[in-house]
């Protein structure tokens, strides 16, 4: 539902590091994002699509998006589970005690730049 | 040449920034901040106006209200005679920390020693991003229904206090106390769930003594 304003903090975050590093042009752009970190993919595409043309650093940078699983692990039963399979009770012991180990990122991972 | 920089950044890196910054200022200026969120109609403002009513003897309060357009509820909160802004998003869905940086500014936090943000009316994207408020606390309306923080775990798992409204519906509503708790708790071990009636007054001094009682405790700990 902020695909959109998602774009605007990466595009922020890169002049930053663009400023730091006196970076001319980024040619990709590698994000991490987790199964249940809220992101829809497509529609962040589309977003990304949208505002790069209009940001000159991003003009020709390519979007590289990389899925984390969601996981979950049993407290009780010491066991791991695919969160999106299952959601909150453990498949294995039906316990309601379990937690996220990994699924909600969203990171820029790395991007590829040319300096001056 | 393209050569590869690792940057492992939080997307919303630069809002963490800003929302940290605020903190900063605030604790500074020994300005308590509540993110006030919930969705439309869950009695917001309402429950606002209550609160100026019953605190405004003992703070100098000042309030942001964000909306998509219209001034209407700042015009309701001006009435009790507390200093108010309204903000427009410009169709955005929620309060980001820059938003609500320079909303605090055009505010003026001088004199000022407990302001509330009356975020957009949503239950999905103001929880995503961190305004630098030292509260965030939402309202979940009777008629909305207990199953809620099922389905935007999101919300309640972010919020420090859930206050649930419009008690005075319960017998028309087929809202059930207990399920909500288990509910609540499968996202929040800790938050405390408060039952009140913005609307007739009932039971909202619980809140209003939980709210005292926290900003007391950030003083002494500031």
């Amino acid at each position: 539902m902020h695909e959109l304003s998602i774009v605007t903090h990466v595009a922020k975050t890169l002049d930053e590091i663009a400023e730091e590093n006196k970076l001319t042009k980024i040619g990709s752009v590698t994000l991490e994002i987790g199964e249940v970190s809220g992101i829809i993919t497509d529609y962040f595409v589309d977003c990304w699509n949208y505002f790069k043309v209009k940001h000159p650093l991003l003009k020709e940078a390519e979007l590289k998006l990389e899925t984390i699983d969601a996981i979950t692990f049993c407290e009780d039963c010491k066991q791991e589970y695919k969160t999106i399979e299952y959601g909150r009770i453990c498949p294995y012991c039906h316990s309601e005690h379990t937690y996220l180990l990994q699924g909600n990122e969203c990171n820029i991972k790395e991007i590829e730049a040319e300096n001056e | 040449m393209l050569e590869i920089y690792e940057t492992k950044e939080r997307v919303t890196a630069d809002n963490d920034k800003a929302a940290a910054e605020t903190r900063e200022k605030l604790k500074e200026n020994k300005t308590f901040f509540v993110n006030l969120m919930a969705s439309p109609g869950a009695g917001k403002t309402t429950l606002l106006k209550r609160t100026i009513a019953a605190l405004k003897d003992s703070f100098r309060i000042g309030v942001m209200e964000a909306d998509v357009d219209s001034a209407v509820d700042a015009a309701e909160i001006a009435k009790t005679g507390v200093r108010v802004i309204q903000l427009h998003s410009g169709g955005l869905c929620h309060m980001d920390a820059d938003m609500t940086q320079r909303g605090l500014e055009k505010l003026d936090l001088e004199g000022l020693d407990l302001v509330f943000l009356e975020n957009i009316g949503n239950l999905v994207c103001p929880a995503e991003f961190d305004v630098g408020a030292q509260m965030k606390a939402m309202i979940l309306s009777v008629p909305e229904g207990d199953d809620k923080p099922l389905k935007y775990p999101l919300m309640f798992k972010v919020s420090d206090v859930v206050l649930v409204n419009k008690i005075d519906a319960l017998p028309v509503f087929d809202f059930d106390k207990e399920r909500f708790e288990k509910n609540v708790r499968t996202r929040n071990e800790k938050a405390p769930v408060i039952y009140l009636s913005a609307a007739t007054g009932e039971n909202c001094k619980a809140w209003i003594a939980y709210l005292k009682e926290t900003i007391e405790n950030w003083r002494q700990s500031a």
